[in-house]
């Protein structure tokens, strides 16, 4: 209980109360001394910072540590050496032998892909999961990366070259196949008020389904050669040939992560429901058709990189929610931290523990995140129907 | 019949304060939801009615009377066919959601919580209308230090202070309803809206409820407008009351006018006794016992 007398809480305006009620009772001078803030009622600037801090912190030594891991194998001293020349020097190329080569130009471009790709997805889930108000939404689960994946498949049809040689081009398809997915799960969950939690993921299990069915269609009648890629890209894998394709797409997430965590308070709202969000000032459908846009962007962009790669949206965002609170001015750049981190170690074990063989890391985080979101869905079941 | 004491109020409350425009003007509202049929009537039908600052007006009627429709078009929440909303003086339909939310504030029905947001979290988004918007929220987006004032005084005035930290999924039906009612004040709005404040809430909760509505409409200088389907709620809080039938204002006045035993008997289309409440005086509504099926029918063809 705060300090003060309840019969108290009298006047209106703010600051002159405090001051009448700093000399009057045990009002703390300073607002910050608010046992309800000390206590950790809210996110403070303060502890954001240090949360985010100790992740970014967690984040690069997760991100050197798996470089270490491969199917060459290097010694912990050689790859420290290696980090510390890249350090000293400052270029990658300068930062030379065959441990440098195989560290910075072969491990660290695919690592850092992970790490963008994990970011995105977990900041997309966390976004989705707000505007659906449904704490299990993901991209994957509700058929948008399969929309994307659609978009880039027919694509890759029409134009008859490589996934590779229309590397620019790729996102927009699968932003255009992602945001028809969206457009059409969000009208599903509309369609009667709100679509119970349960109902939603029905609604886009069926999507998914009709949406491979299309995919599987199209593989089956291209030649067997561009199949192979294909389906070995839809399985989800984080390759990378050369920096340049990853400064692209590192430019492309991090903008739309940003503007995402820039509507943090937005989201907040939104989990409220849209008429409690409209009546605290928010123009929701304006604001709805702008995270849905950018959402789908991110989404189309990932799934061109990366093809199918599941359960890291839901799982991620739910855990750091149970541990970090559901303030998106936190949530989403510490779930986006955490998919980073999350894909990183998958990918790594995705490359190393069937060495030299890999694979896909799709399959990974489907193994580890299925049966998370399974636990989740059987046990929070009465609380979110 | 409709009973129009709308126009001696209007008439009244123009002697009264004569220069004074009203809080919220309703101006011959109609509504009808998108997906109900043109040959349906209106969910709210030609409505007009003048609220004037500091007072508290009740909204009471049966089960689909529009009520509810008719405190969200107030809100600015829908938008009405025809007629307008003016909230001090200005029309809702041309304000910003901000503007109307720095005006207004919305207490709605308590809903459940998906999302693991603390009490303070859940009133400090009531500073929404107040705040900075865009990049300004990346890594900053803090409450100043007038948020956070705010926050705590509304915190305090609703007495959840001790529950600051607390998770709103693991309070009471009666301690979320007053999170909701924190999360308006802290919008520091001119009026209050609440949507059945009562309607889920055990007896003690419900004088709880109306003490805290009548205490902060006099504290804060208030306007307070509040749907309810308990007529004795209605009858010991408001200052008047507009009584709703079918999408249609049947009557507006003091309690002690509208809840009558004709107006009643017209509007729910059943008897009820009406005696005067022990302490103040005011009309108080008591269900009788079910008649049995003969006597009503006789009762009714007289």
């Amino acid at each position: 209980m705060s300090g003060m007398p309840e019969g108290q809480a009298a006047s209106v305006s703010s600051v002159t109360v405090q001051s009448q009620k700093a000399r009057t009772s045990g009002f703390p001078r300073e607002v910050t001394e608010f046992d309800w803030i000390a206590a950790g009622a809210v996110v403070t600037v303060r502890r954001r910072r240090l949360v985010l801090a100790g992740m970014v912190v967690a984040a690069t030594t997760v991100i050197i540590v798996c470089t270490a891991f491969g199917s060459a194998h290097l010694g912990g001293g050689e790859v420290l050496r290696a980090w510390w020349r890249l350090v000293t020097i400052g270029r990658l190329d300068e930062a030379g032998g065959p441990v440098g080569v195989i560290l910075f130009q072969v491990r660290l471009p695919r690592v850092l892909m992970g790490f963008l790709v994990g970011c995105t997805l977990a900041a997309v889930g966390a976004t989705l999961q707000a505007l659906l108000r449904n704490p299990l939404a993901d991209p994957y689960v509700l058929g948008i990366s399969s929309g994307a994946a659609l978009g880039i498949t027919l694509a890759t049809l029409l134009a008859g070259s490589s996934l590779l040689v229309q590397a620019p081009v790729a996102p927009v398809w699968g932003f255009a196949g992602g945001l028809i997915a969206l457009v059409v799960i969000y009208q599903m969950a509309q369609s009667h008020g709100r679509l119970p939690v349960h109902g939603l993921l029905l609604a886009g299990v069926v999507l998914n389904a009709v949406l491979t069915a299309f995919m599987m269609f199209i593989t089956s009648i291209m030649d067997p050669v561009r199949s192979a890629g294909l389906i070995a890209w839809l399985m989800g894998s984080v390759t990378v040939r050369e920096w340049g394709g990853l400064l692209g797409i590192a430019a492309y997430v991090a903008i739309g992560t940003a503007w995402l965590w820039s509507h943090a308070p937005v989201l907040n709202l939104l989990t409220q429901g849209e008429e409690t969000a409209r009546s605290l000032g928010i123009d929701v459908e304006q604001a709805k058709k702008r995270l849905y846009v950018v959402t789908a962007l991110l989404v189309g962009a990932v799934v061109s990189v990366s093809g199918m790669i599941g359960f890291v949206g839901m799982v991620v965002p739910h855990m750091v929610r149970m541990a970090l609170g559901a303030d998106h001015r936190l949530l989403l750049p510490a779930a986006a931290l955490v998919g980073g981190m999350f894909l990183v170690i998958s990918d790594t074990v995705a490359r190393t523990i069937l060495a030299p063989s890999e694979i896909p890391v799709g399959v990974v985080t489907a193994l580890v995140g299925g049966p998370i979101f399974l636990y989740f869905l059987l046990t929070q079941k009465s609380r979110m129907v | 019949m409709p009973i129009a004491h709308e126009l001696e109020q209007t008439t009244e409350q123009a002697t009264d304060q004569p220069a004074e425009e009203p809080a919220i003007a309703v101006e011959h509202v109609s509504f009808r939801y998108d997906q109900v049929s043109l040959d349906r009537p209106w969910t709210v039908e030609d409505v007009s009615f003048c609220i004037g600052f500091g007072e508290i007006l009740g909204i009471v009627g049966p089960n689909g009377s529009g009520k509810s429709s008719l405190l969200k078009l107030m809100a600015g929440l829908l938008r009405p066919a025809s007629g307008a909303v003016y909230v001090e003086g200005r029309a809702v339909s041309i304000l910003t959601p901000i503007e109307v939310a720095r005006i207004l504030a919305v207490v709605p029905q308590e809903q459940p919580s998906l999302f693991p947001f603390s009490v303070a979290e859940t009133v400090s988004m009531g500073r929404f209308p107040h705040r900075k918007m865009g990049w300004w929220n990346v890594g900053m987006g803090a409450e100043t230090e007038a948020d956070l004032v705010a926050i705590h005084q509304a915190l305090v005035e609703t007495d959840m202070v001790a529950l600051a930290d607390r998770l709103v999924s693991d309070l009471s039906g009666g301690e979320r309803q007053r999170v909701l009612i924190a999360r308006a004040l802290a919008q520091e709005p001119r009026i209050l809206l609440l949507d059945e404040p009562t309607a889920f809430l055990d007896l003690s909760h419900q004088i709880d409820m109306c003490s805290l509505v009548r205490r902060l409409a006099g504290e804060r200088h208030l306007t307070v407008v509040l749907v309810t389907h308990d007529l004795n709620v209605a009858s010991l809080l408001c200052d008047r009351v507009v009584m709703m039938r079918e999408g249609t204002v049947r009557a507006i006045g003091t309690p002690a006018e509208i809840i009558r035993h004709d107006i009643l008997h017209d509007v729910y289309g059943c008897d009820v006794m009406i005696d005067r409440h022990p302490q103040t005086g005011k009309p108080r509504v008591t269900l009788p016992i079910q008649a049995p099926q003969d006597e009503h029918r006789i009762r009714a063809g007289t």
